[in-house]
């Protein structure tokens, strides 16, 4: 068989390079039909075997596909003589052998290729004698030609204590497998320096800034942690990116602020409330100055820390905690709303849902009329009304709020909708009365309550010989 | 589902023997470290090794206490210490620590560290510098497959994702062939592969050698047909909400391994762990049913059982004792199980109410037709605004930049700006990672047709703008997707309503909306026998798709064409339940017997955690 390999070394010529790289000889006939692949008169796969394989079609009943493979490592097959007897039991178990018993011969004259190939199988060789650059990265083509992820990094590993890492660089800029495996390889070790210096030379500095930029979140000491957000605001981040980090930055560091004064005045709280004094003593400075904001304090108390935490949750927070504030203050609403350009429709969904969180109904109601305007127009807003309907629902509004905002709601189907579901039995009287639908109307006065206003208004309507119904 | 077979499935192979295999291996392992030791074993072999061994396997063989890897100092107080783990550089590390502290206090252990399914050269380096190479014995556990039902067949490395397609390291690559050798030399000889994929390619490849370096083999073959795919080749299924009831399970509640926890919401008692797989005969009819025709099926089921706990009236004494030792153990059996998919089913309900289920799948639905795309941008907009689950947001973001070939400048620019101030500035390395591999672009400027687009934007008003650009952006760009839904009719023609509960093709499994690529494929090329006619949908697949044939060897032909007609599906990267249950509907419908081989059962959670940092 290993007379049979050189003969055969032609006919490689018509084995498939996948991925352009030499490929070692198929005994199958793989068909490429990629279309980067030009060649269109290949041959069916079929006829292939028999041709190439005369041994094989011989023997029908025998047949099998390793079979078909046997002999192909060109070259290296009498070293593999070895191996062929400690496989017969892996019939049933391939992988459950004796601990891999190692073979006598160190003499180590291994070829790149055979050298791969022991190594794929786990076992041992020796690398020392790859000692030319040339010789090294033959290796290490040929571990990328295996496919083997475990031995191009055990390559790399190899290269990275015997080469300059100057050199490694530049060899493996032009390897884009290797480097991908050399950067993963080294992320997982943690060396963050080496791949820093790396990427550097390969002038990515986009990665460099975001693997820098990155470290922050092993910084756990939040002081720490700002400074060093400061710092990576002048990263060579693109475009937009560096303005997002340097919001990062201002964030965590409001944050910091607003958290210390907040512990400052649970501080003065605190023990009040411990060591029950009398009522009127606690009525301090502080308290007074905080003066409604306490009171949220107290019946809504904080589930957690704001550090940390996006810049929605802390604005969302703002609104809840301090949303009175004037705008000069850290923790103002509008304040963060400004120093952080949020969009209109962010700020008004969360403020809304602060403010119906905690049934300040007339600041829900204020969010709906712009500043500007003059006297009393329709309510406005950014959200679909029946997006609000149902935030206020959740925030169990009582039917009396809901009802406002039903009524806003554009589209009539989806109001009556809206309004059965909250039981704001006014507007679907309305909207009936309005669509002129008296049998809707004769059928709605079943679902209302007997002897309620709503029976009476419907009886009305229905009385009323200046409509013109429908039908 | 009424069905009738128009060619009978082949039966599945019996895959148990995989189990046994890696039983037998680790025995030996743990034989090979003799008297009493302590086991530790890494998280996430805990589950899979509960499918095939328990604590007493492990106790007959000496395992004294089992711990947790935890990157903690050791308590233990065992002279033998066993370690059961994944090959990872930060275990070993912490391995190394232990070994050094023990040396430091002049305590003597004895440690075998055991790496399933393989060890990295990698590894053994951290044992070498550390100083601790030679005080410890390494070996290897050959773990790679574990049967989770009888047509699944998990490698449970849910890593393979991460490492394959994200940092481009080829570790797995000698891994799935390897499977694909031990599955060849069991249930082979294959005869026929398919593939599509640069690391399906190259898996072939593995496999390829690890025979030639083997032994041969000849026999019957059970599987006779091979396709391989990679995951990257369908993003877009795999992002998509799951509606099918295991899929839904799934996204709700996690399976893992095979296995479920319910906690009291659906039991209405204390939590319960629910092993989820054919066995589970009131499970296996509802599966791969829309959830839609789920409560149906469930209490006609209930009245079905109520019916046949009624027989016990008017009874002799005689009958009531053969119903009690023949029917009531199974009628109570089902009963149990009954009532905990109500419970389930119940749960899903109330979750999906909650969270405007049906408007996100009109989205995604819009997304797949190509429809009305500025609505589904201020969607997802305010989806981001309102802060609902992050993962969710940044799945409709993907699923919008896949199906339209990338966002528009503006619009990638300010859903960052919002998503980052939404969920966290930090997330800009998610975005970093999700461009890496294409999830989530920019399209790319120079389109001219946008300039001009934002010039009539600015004359009409904002709907009729956005109407209008997404005429012009259909126009500027070369959409992959939906050229591959047009070539592939992934999106079928909506005349009349889908009939979901006799659905008429794979699309059932998205309410009719959309045929899963993947499935598509792994039709369309077992149809044709090969990639042959479908040259223009590889081309936009970006290539890498082989056929290998292996002759035909006369034998059995009844055999042979059940072997063909049992194919092996292997999905490198994952692949969902949905995917599994569009496959089983295309098995009965064209007579194959799908056997699912993933590197881990995935969705669109677990497919878009990989990318965070």
């Amino acid at each position: 068989m290993v007379e049979e390999d050189d003969d055969e070394e032609d006919d490689d010529v018509e084995k498939v390079s996948w991925s352009g790289k030499p490929v070692e000889s198929i005994s199958w006939s793989v068909r490429e039909t990629a279309a980067s692949n030009q060649r269109t008169d290949r041959e069916p796969a079929l006829p292939k075997i028999n041709t190439d394989t005369p041994s094989m079609s011989k023997s029908n009943s025998g047949y099998s596909l390793s079979a078909l493979f046997k002999g192909r490592s060109r070259g290296s097959f009498q070293s593999f003589n070895d191996s062929f007897s400690e496989s017969t039991a892996r019939l049933y178990a391939p992988e459950l052998r004796k601990p891999k018993s190692e073979y006598k011969d160190y003499v180590s004259d291994w070829s790149p290729e055979e050298t791969v190939s022991r190594m794929q199988q786990g076992k041992v060789v020796s690398l020392e004698k790859f000692r030319s650059l040339q010789d090294k990265l033959l290796l290490l083509d040929f571990a990328v030609g295996a496919h083997d992820g475990n031995v191009i990094t055990a390559v790399l590993i190899f290269l990275k204590r015997t080469l300059n890492k100057e050199v490694l660089f530049r060899e493996l800029e032009s390897r884009e497998t290797p480097l991908r495996h050399f950067i993963h390889y080294l992320t997982e070790t943690r060396d963050q320096r080496l791949l820093l210096d790396l990427l550097r030379a390969l002038g990515r500095t986009e990665d460099v800034a975001l693997l820098q930029y990155k470290e922050h979140l092993s910084i756990a000491d939040e002081n720490k942690r700002r400074d060093f957000l400061k710092t990576c605001a002048s990263l060579p981040f693109p475009g937009e990116d560096a303005a997002l980090v340097q919001d990062h930055f201002t964030l965590l560091e409001r944050q910091i602020i607003i958290e210390l004064n907040c512990r400052l005045s649970r501080l003065v709280l605190i023990p009040v409330e411990l060591s029950s004094v009398p009522p009127g003593f606690q009525a301090n400075d502080q308290q007074a100055e905080l003066g409604g904001t306490v009171d949220v304090f107290q019946k809504f108390p904080r589930r957690a820390s704001i550090v940390n935490t996006p810049l929605v949750t802390t604005l969302y927070y703002c609104c809840f905690y301090h949303y009175a504030e004037p705008e000069g203050t850290y923790s103002s609403p509008l304040n963060v709303r400004q120093t952080f350009k949020i969009p209109a429709k962010q700020y008004f969904v969360t403020a809304l849902a602060a403010r119906a969180k905690l049934k300040a109904w007339s600041d829900v109601d204020a969010l709906f009329t712009s500043r500007n305007w003059l006297g009393f127009a329709r309510k406005k807003s950014p959200l679909s009304f029946q997006r609000v309907v149902d935030v206020l629902q959740k925030s169990s509004a009582p039917t009396q709020v809901l009802q406002g905002y039903v009524a806003l709601v554009e589209d009539a189907e989806l109001r009556i909708s809206l309004a059965q579901k909250h039981k704001c039995h006014d507007i679907v009287i309305n909207t009936y009365r309005d669509l002129k639908d008296r049998q809707l109307l004769l059928g709605y006065r079943g679902k209302v309550e007997k002897g309620s206003a709503e029976e009476r208004k419907i009886n009305e309507l229905l009385n009323n010989s200046q409509i013109r119904w429908k039908n | 589902m009424a069905h009738s077979a128009r060619r009978d499935s082949p039966e599945p192979p019996d895959f148990s023997l995989l189990k046994r295999l890696a039983r037998d291996q680790l025995i030996y392992l743990l034989e090979q470290l003799p008297g009493k030791k302590d086991l530790f074993i890494d998280a996430d072999l805990m589950s899979p090794l509960d499918r095939i061994a328990n604590v007493s396997t492990l106790k007959q063989h000496e395992v004294d206490k089992l711990y947790k890897v935890q990157h903690k100092p050791i308590v233990s107080t065992s002279d033998q210490l066993f370690f059961l783990i994944r090959p990872r550089i930060q275990t070993v590390k912490w391995i190394c620590d232990e070994v050094n502290a023990d040396k430091v206090a002049g305590k003597f252990r004895r440690y075998k560290i055991v790496f399933t399914p393989q060890k990295f050269y990698a590894c053994e380096a951290v044992l070498e510098e550390q100083g601790i190479f030679g005080d410890v014995t390494t070996d290897e556990w050959a773990f790679y497959l574990l049967p989770l039902d009888d047509d699944i067949i998990s490698l449970e490395l849910p890593e393979f994702f991460r490492d394959n397609f994200l940092a481009g390291d080829q570790r797995w690559v000698r891994t799935a062939g390897s499977t694909l050798h031990l599955l060849d030399s069991l249930y082979g000889p294959f005869s026929k592969v398919y593939g599509i994929g640069r690391c399906s390619k190259m898996a072939y490849e593995s496999w390829r050698k690890q025979v030639d370096e083997g032994e041969q083999r000849s026999g019957e073959a059970e599987i006779g047909t091979v396709f391989l795919i990679d995951r990257d080749v369908d993003f877009v299924t795999p992002l998509c909400s799951q509606v099918v009831y295991e899929g839904l399970m799934d996204d709700i509640f996690r399976i893992k391994c095979g296995c479920v926890e319910f906690g009291p919401d659906v039991t209405s008692d204390k939590s319960l762990k629910v092993m989820l797989n054919s066995s589970d005969k009131v499970f296996n009819e509802i599966r791969n049913e829309h959830f839609s025709n789920v409560f149906g099926f469930l209490s006609q089921k209930a009245r079905n059982l109520q019916t046949a706990y009624d027989k016990r009236r008017g009874m002799d004494v005689k009958q009531i004792k053969t119903f009690v030792s023949e029917e009531l153990k199974g009628l109570k059996q089902e009963h149990r199980l009954l009532s905990l998919h109500i419970g389930a089913s119940e749960s899903i309900m109330k979750k999906k109410t909650k969270q405007d289920f049906q408007e996100l799948l009109k989205t995604e639905h819009c997304l797949l037709e190509g429809f009305e795309i500025r609505e589904c941008v201020s969607f997802i907009e305010e989806h981001i605004n309102r802060q609902v689950s992050m993962i969710e947001s940044l799945r409709m973001l993907c699923l919008l930049s896949i199906t339209e070939n990338g966002l528009l400048p503006k619009d990638y620019r300010s859903l960052k700006a919002q998503y980052l101030q939404s969920y966290g500035v930090n997330h800009l390395l998610t975005f970093a990672n999700l461009r890496q591999l294409g999830l989530l672009v920019e399209q790319q400027p120079g389109e001219t047709l946008t300039v001009m687009e934002s010039k009539v934007g600015k004359l009409v008003n904002d709907k009729t703008a956005g109407k209008l650009s997404d005429a012009f952006s259909s126009l500027a760009k070369k959409s992959n997707f939906r050229a591959l839904s047009r070539k592939l009719n992934l999106v079928p023609k909506s005349d009349g309503e889908y009939d979901l509960r006799v659905p008429p093709d794979m699309a059932y499994i998205f309410s009719g909306a959309y045929v899963p690529l993947s499935c598509r494929l792994i039709e369309q090329v077992l149809e044709r026998g090969g990639w042959t006619g479908l040259e223009e949908v590889t081309r936009l697949l970006n290539g890498h798709e082989f056929v290998v044939t292996a002759g035909s060897n006369g034998g059995d032909l009844k055999a042979q064409s059940d072997a063909q007609r049992t194919v092996l599906l292997v999905f490198l990267g994952g692949c969902t339940f949905s995917e599994i249950s569009a496959l089983r509907f295309l098995g009965r419908e064209k007579g194959y017997t799908f056997i699912v081989v993933t590197t881990a059962v995935t969705n669109s959670s677990r497919l878009l955690e990989a990318f965070l940092d």
